[in-house]
């Protein structure tokens, strides 16, 4: 029981920074990316190059991996927000005046492109950042709720993800460039007429959720593994979290997705206890049935849509 | 002489399947602006339908009914209709771009079915011996894929010719006028849920026809054949055609399969065996390219209905 909440946890961290990245985005653009999980798994790929690049270091005790893969997580951070940052240049800008639906349709094909291109460039095979086998620490014992077992992977993971949206959470409340999207994501004309650059506003936004699904996806790698279509298995659950938090509602938003994704995250690992860890998808499509039916605009959301 | 005809007569039963898919797909986007980005759920609701009523008995799974080919055509089109009104349900009422999400989660719990319930669908196996019809008159040669073509061109016809009297009647009228102003239909007092759920539906039954079409023709169906990339491709058709007009659609449809089928022998011929694999991904990505460019190059496609507005 403690370790299927504690595995649901990690899950759910992972789902809920990629989630949060996501709903900046809707929120701003106006559109639901499809193409996000695809800059998470290109994210995590890059981690592995430049990873795969430095020498290699002793492990940082006790975790797996050594300084390199820090260095090599911020390299993939900025190369996520790059990539978000062209796309937007190349594809999503020249779209935008023709509505929502045509970015979604493109945000689609972007993410077909994207993906084939990852699988082309680094295989099918499932790839680690280490091959050093970590054993897990026993923190509770079996007596007590059938026992838990982490790893110190798992708990950075687990520490970590709070830390990350408290400082969102601070950037956007207090920082003028976060108050800013703020503005921009409740009324965009009048943000505009406040002074506000909107492609500042843009580009803020696609470094911000670019650089948060590369340390989730970098989450995932070292948690569970990289294989190129991770970004597509992980986009349901995105898209879960975001409808259950609130989908653009503000800065209650980055709250609802974390949320949202640890939802998710409960929701999958009871399903993969339950079913099996095939029929996980099902979990995702589980909580979105619902949501959709009970709630339509989150748990926090609050202007009808 | 026969070589060719008969890689015509194979190639033209795919254009008319995906033509018959993409005039579903056009139904929904083209004239009611619904977006669905499952398409290939729904082809795979059709076929395993169709496939699992019609193929013979076996011992390993809990079908084979051995049903008429007919009988697995109308069941596939109503099993795909009632999916497309279980997602249209579900968010025909909400902001667009959640059809979108429900419908790519409907194609992925079909993809995960179609994976792991191995006692039902045969899991990554697939369905085998689908029965072709008629083929104990017409022998397995080029004959056969004639009257397949031949009965498929037909229903492609009747698929076009409906939907373009559909178009025209009161009916259509008011598919488009959602389309371009929602708040206008409603004032004038028509249930703008009733008629988006309707289009999604109808749309929904045309992709599994389509699939059910393409079980009984290939004799072989399994969840590869249903990734996303199908999707992907029936939307390349529909964008390079042109989205809202019917002839679009089947015309988008030989052009887009053509280009995949040539891009495919290339791939096959110009590049060394040992690469094939690896490559193989590049020919996606050159559609997804194709998609893209002509959404940014010509937003109407090559027949688009003029005058209508995107968004």
């Amino acid at each position: 029981m403690l370790q299927l909440v504690a595995d649901g946890i990690i899950i759910g961290s992972i789902v809920a920074l990629g989630a949060i990245g996501l709903s900046l985005t809707i929120s701003i653009f106006r559109f639901s990316n499809f193409s996000h999980g695809e800059l998470m798994a290109w994210g995590a790929y890059l981690a592995l190059v430049v990873n795969g690049m430095i020498a290699a270091a002793t492990p940082l005790e006790p975790f797996s991996f050594g300084w390199p893969l820090v260095a090599a997580t911020l390299c993939a951070v900025a190369g996520a927000a790059a990539l978000a940052v062209a796309l937007d240049t190349l594809v999503f800008r020249r779209l935008r005046r023709h509505g929502s639906i045509t970015l979604v349709i493109a945000s689609f094909g972007a993410s077909l492109v994207l993906r084939s291109l990852l699988q082309y460039w680094q295989g099918g095979v499932p790839k680690y950042y280490t091959e050093n086998l970590q054993i897990a620490i026993n923190v509770v014992p079996r007596s007590v709720q059938g026992g838990l077992r982490l790893t110190p992977d798992q708990m950075l993971v687990i520490g970590l993800m709070p830390v990350l949206v408290a400082a969102l959470h601070a950037f956007l409340r207090y920082s003028l460039l976060g108050r800013s999207m703020r503005a921009a994501a409740a009324n965009p004309d009048l943000a505009r007429v406040a002074g506000i650059d909107p492609e500042r506003v843009y580009r803020a936004t696609w470094i911000l959720g670019g650089g948060l699904a590369a340390i989730a996806a970098v989450f995932a790698g070292i948690t569970v593994q990289l294989r190129p279509t991770m970004g597509h298995e992980l986009l349901l659950p995105l898209f879960a979290a975001v409808i259950l938090g609130g989908a653009g509602s503000g800065i209650a938003s980055i709250w609802g997705a974390v949320l949202g994704g640890l939802v998710l995250g409960l929701a999958e690992s009871t399903a993969v206890t339950v079913l099996g860890a095939e029929y996980r998808p099902v979990a995702a499509i589980a909580v979105l049935t619902i949501i959709l039916l009970w709630r339509p605009n989150g748990l926090f959301g609050e202007k009808s849509a | 002489m026969m070589g060719v005809l008969g890689y015509a007569s194979f190639f033209l039963v795919f254009v008319a399947i995906y033509a018959i898919i993409a005039l579903g797909l056009n139904l929904q986007w083209g004239s009611t602006g619904l977006f669905n980005v499952g398409v290939a759920g729904f082809v795979a609701t059709g076929a395993y339908t169709s496939a699992l009523l019609t193929a013979s008995p076996t011992a390993d799974r809990v079908n084979g009914f051995g049903l008429p080919f007919a009988a697995g055509m109308v069941a596939a089109c109503a099993m795909a209709g009632l999916v497309g009104l279980f997602a249209g349900v579900l968010t025909l009422r909400l902001r667009r771009d959640y059809l979108a999400i429900t419908t790519f989660g409907v194609s992925v719990l079909i993809q995960t079915i179609a994976q792991n319930a191995t006692a039902l669908t045969g899991g990554p196996f697939g369905v085998q011996f689908i029965p072709r019809p008629a083929q104990t008159w017409l022998g397995t040669g080029l004959a056969w894929n004639l009257a397949y073509l031949a009965m498929s061109a037909a229903l492609l016809a009747l698929a076009y010719c409906g939907l373009e009297r559909l178009r025209d009647s009161p009916w259509g009228r008011v598919l488009r006028v959602i389309r371009e102003d929602e708040e206008a239909a409603a004032s004038i007092g028509k249930r703008v849920y009733l008629f988006r759920l309707q289009s999604f539906a109808v749309g929904s039954m045309l992709m599994g026809l389509g699939g059910a079409l393409y079980a009984h023709f290939v004799g072989y169906i399994a969840p590869q054949d249903f990734l996303p990339i199908l999707t992907f491709q029936i939307w390349a058709m529909l964008i390079v055609g042109g989205s809202g007009s019917n002839a679009g659609a089947i015309l988008g449809s030989a052009v887009v399969w053509g280009f995949w089928s040539a891009s495919g022998v290339f791939l096959r011929n110009w590049i060394p065996p040992s690469e094939q694999a690896k490559a193989a991904p590049l020919q996606t990505a050159i559609i997804g390219a194709l998609i893209v460019a002509t959404l940014l190059a010509r937003p109407r496609g090559i027949l688009g209905d003029l005058g209508r507005k995107h968004g």
